[in-house]
């Protein structure tokens, strides 16, 4: 239902005409950033019991609203499906979208998306009930699937299957809920979708350890956030508020010591934080402590990472290729200059 | 001075709305005007605006690889296949829950309707709770309900194993339920099975053509036969007698379980159940007030002359007051089959892959034609409802009352 409203609210919306340009204009106007997140994934953006948006794609939005308002709270989440986010992000109804999605070709270029970076680089998995007794992706020939609409994972299922020679049965669902409800009452025997959602949404069930997510990696999934086309200005600060966090994990800022670096010698931490002479941050005609406020709202990636994604957030994936270009990863941001 | 004078002939502007003589064709044309101008400027600021977001409108998309797998497929697709032809896929998965849904509709309907006329009190409120009970739920809600108690109560293939398994299958292991469909045995059409299909229709033609003969010989000597016995028997006697003859050319395929899932047989989808019956008990419920008011609309006189001449009420309402009725039930009727039609777009509540799944659902996003796909997609059901209130047009035109 909704994706149909939201596609005739994208007709209307082409109907009436929209601002393109400008968003960052938009958004002061508003008061408040409209944030596209998933119905959710945990880890990425859940609500928590006393109804606060919590996740890794939540904290980036946090850190972006920080970074335009000085306050992380002035941000409006707005859950979207996998089926419905794009048309949501083109008719304006979020200003961007931080919903675990992948970044690819086609979105980017016949979508008309423009992608920040990667904040996270996933690649698709499978998870089984551990007495199905199945122990590689390729024992699955004739298996039931649960897969969500609209997703990079349905269209790389479909491919991996025919590579290699295997029959499935798609079960379509509309969100993680769904697709965990009729993976837990079997009416399919495995779940597909990014490896860290599996994880995130393993954890949460009522017996993890009566699951397991398979070692296959079949894909590439590398997740950022995305604009829609044609407003450069906004396009940088998104991109440019993600780089600072990485770099900011690079250098050991954190938002616990991000006071502390007035007497640094490092001049890129001086541009970073806006506490040198020179205020770079006014070229995308932000405020000169805008990213300080951005780092300062939820910590660097590190940090993020690790209250949502790791030990903290309960969850447990290990950094991986996640971790910093500096610790063996491939986390790695343009210069700050 | 006279009141017939005649005002003035001489003509002002002014006249075209002051002047009754002009005002309606005045008005007309400016509705008109208006029309034409709201519709330029509604399509030349969306593509406009399309154009701002880097957009254009085009249906190449059609011809591309579609990319994604559908579960329910009445056509070979595979994803390789086009756009487009998803989308028919979709279209039939659309029309087969359509069909399906008004057939049991309208069986479920008539009789319900009939029933809640009963003179036996607990049979009528039985029905009338029967008709609240869906009439007044939305039938968002009996989908995914009729889909929730399918997935959630019935046993996973995984069951069935064993050498004492939870779950058994039915009618000497020929139909398994379980939480992914329902499996039933697939005929397999062997050599001679077209030869078969010929002589069963041929006995249908030869039913017609024997009721046809049934009513003359009624009309012209007043004499009943047993024409539904007799039907049968022409129906049924022929085909039994070749498929022995023939050496028995179908063959059942049962299904049987082999690895995740049953094989072979035929598929019913929890998707497909649970959205048909959904949709076929909410429409019936319609069906049965309509059926219920089209009876009450034949007086009661016609009963009670038809009974004065010795009628058994049976009768009565077969021959009497039934095919007066259908002039009053068959239109509403009908218009309930387009609502059914146009609701099982809902589809998509239960992962049923219909033409808004397919072409509305995954197309639409994955390729990102929204307007084009929004624009098919209402192409296609405008065409359906078009067929179908065409059928009411003419079924109107052709049973009117003709006074003499
Ligand atoms: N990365 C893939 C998949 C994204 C996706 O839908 N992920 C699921 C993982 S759980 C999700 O976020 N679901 C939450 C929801 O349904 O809103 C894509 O971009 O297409």
């Amino acid at each position: 239902m909704k994706k149909l409203f939201l596609g005739v609210l994208t007709a209307l919306t082409l109907v009436a005409g929209s601002s393109i340009a400008a968003t960052l204009d938009d958004v002061k106007a508003r008061g408040n950033l409209l944030c596209g997140v998933s119905t959710g994934a945990p880890g990425f953006a859940t609500v928590d019991d006393s109804g606060k948006n919590v996740g890794f794609d939540v904290d980036y939005c946090r850190a972006l609203a920080a970074a335009i308002f000085g306050d992380p709270m002035a941000v409006k989440f707005v859950p979207l499906t996998s089926a419905v986010r794009f048309t949501a992000l083109a008719a304006g109804e979020v200003d961007i979208l931080a919903r675990n999605t992948t970044w690819t070709y086609s979105r980017d270029t016949d979508l008309k998306q423009t992608f920040l970076g990667v904040n996270y680089y996933d690649g698709q998995g499978f998870m089984v009930k551990k007495d199905l007794g199945v122990k590689s992706t390729l024992e699955l020939d004739g298996a039931t699937v649960c897969i969500q609409v609209g997703t990079t994972t349905e269209l790389n299922l479909a491919d991996y299957f025919k590579e290699n020679g295997m029959s499935y049965e798609p079960v379509p669902t509309a969100d993680n809920a769904e697709s965990q409800q009729q993976y837990l009452a079997g009416a399919c025997d495995t779940y597909t979708t990014d490896a860290s959602a599996l994880h995130g949404t393993r954890v949460n069930l009522e017996n993890p350890d009566a699951h397991l997510v398979l070692p296959e990696i079949i894909s590439k999934e590398p997740l950022g956030p995305l604009v829609r086309h044609g407003d450069d200005q906004w396009a940088d600060i998104g991109r440019w508020v993600l780089n600072a966090l990485v770099i900011a994990e690079e250098k050991g800022i954190t938002k616990a010591n991000i006071d502390s670096w007035g007497d640094t010698k490092d001049a890129e931490i001086h541009r970073l934080l806006g506490t040198g002479d020179t205020d770079i941050l006014a070229m995308m005609g932000m405020p000169k402590n805008a990213l300080y406020n951005a780092i300062k709202a939820g910590g660097n990636y590190g940090e993020i990472f690790e209250n949502n994604l790791g030990a903290t957030g309960g969850i447990n994936i290990e950094r991986g290729v996640n971790a910093s270009w500096t610790k063996g990863g491939i986390l790695y941001s343009p210069p700050f200059r | 001075m006279s009141s017939t004078n005649l005002p003035s002939e001489k003509f002002r502007l002014g006249m075209l709305l002051s002047d009754t003589r002009y005002r309606g064709t005045s008005l007309q044309v400016i509705t008109f005007i208006i029309f034409v101008a709201v519709f330029f400027w509604l399509v030349d600021n969306t593509l406009k605006n399309l154009a701002l977001l880097g957009k254009d409108v085009s249906f190449a998309f059609l011809g591309m690889r579609a990319g994604y797998d559908i579960n329910q497929r009445l056509i070979p697709y595979t994803n390789d296949s086009t756009h487009a032809m998803a989308a028919f896929v979709g279209i039939l998965n659309t029309l087969l829950c359509a069909f399906v849904g008004c057939i049991i509709a309208t069986i479920v309907g008539v009789f319900v309707g009939i029933l809640r006329l009963s003179k036996n009190w607990i049979v009528a409120k039985l029905m009338s709770v029967y008709i609240e009970g869906f009439r007044n739920v939305p039938v968002l809600l009996w989908i995914v309900m009729v889909f929730a108690l399918l997935t959630e109560f019935t046993p996973a293939p995984k069951a069935f194993k064993g050498a004492n398994p939870e779950a058994t299958m039915f009618l000497f292991d020929s139909i398994a339920i379980t939480n992914r469909g329902t499996y039933l045995p697939a005929p397999v059409w062997g050599q001679g099975s077209t030869f078969l299909i010929i002589i069963f229709l041929i006995s249908v033609l030869a039913v017609i053509f024997f009721i046809r003969y049934a009513k003359e010989l009624k009309k012209n000597t007043g004499r009943n036969m047993p024409s539904f016995w007799i039907s049968i028997g022409i129906l049924i006697v022929p085909t039994v007698l070749f498929y022995f003859i023939l050496g028995k050319p179908v063959e059942l395929n049962y299904p049987y379980l082999k690895g995740f899932n049953f094989k072979e047989g035929i598929h019913l989808r929890n998707s497909f159940i649970a959205l048909t019956l959904a949709l076929a008990f909410y429409t019936s419920a319609f069906i049965a007030e309509i059926v219920r008011s089209g009876i009450l609309a034949i007086s009661k006189g016609q009963t009670e002359a038809a009974a004065s001449l010795g009628m058994k009420p049976n009768k009565i309402m077969s021959l009497i007051i039934l095919p007066q009725a259908l002039r009053v039930i068959v239109p509403p009727l009908i218009s309930n089959y387009l609502n059914l039609t146009k609701n099982s777009s809902l589809a998509i509540a239960v992962g049923y892959m219909d033409v808004r799944g397919t072409l509305g659902g995954i197309t639409l996003n994955q390729t990102g034609r929204e307007l084009e796909s929004m624009l098919l997609l209402m192409g296609f059901y405008l065409s359906v409802s078009l067929f179908i209130s065409s059928i009411i047009n003419w079924f109107n035109r052709s049973f009117q009352i003709v006074v003499r």
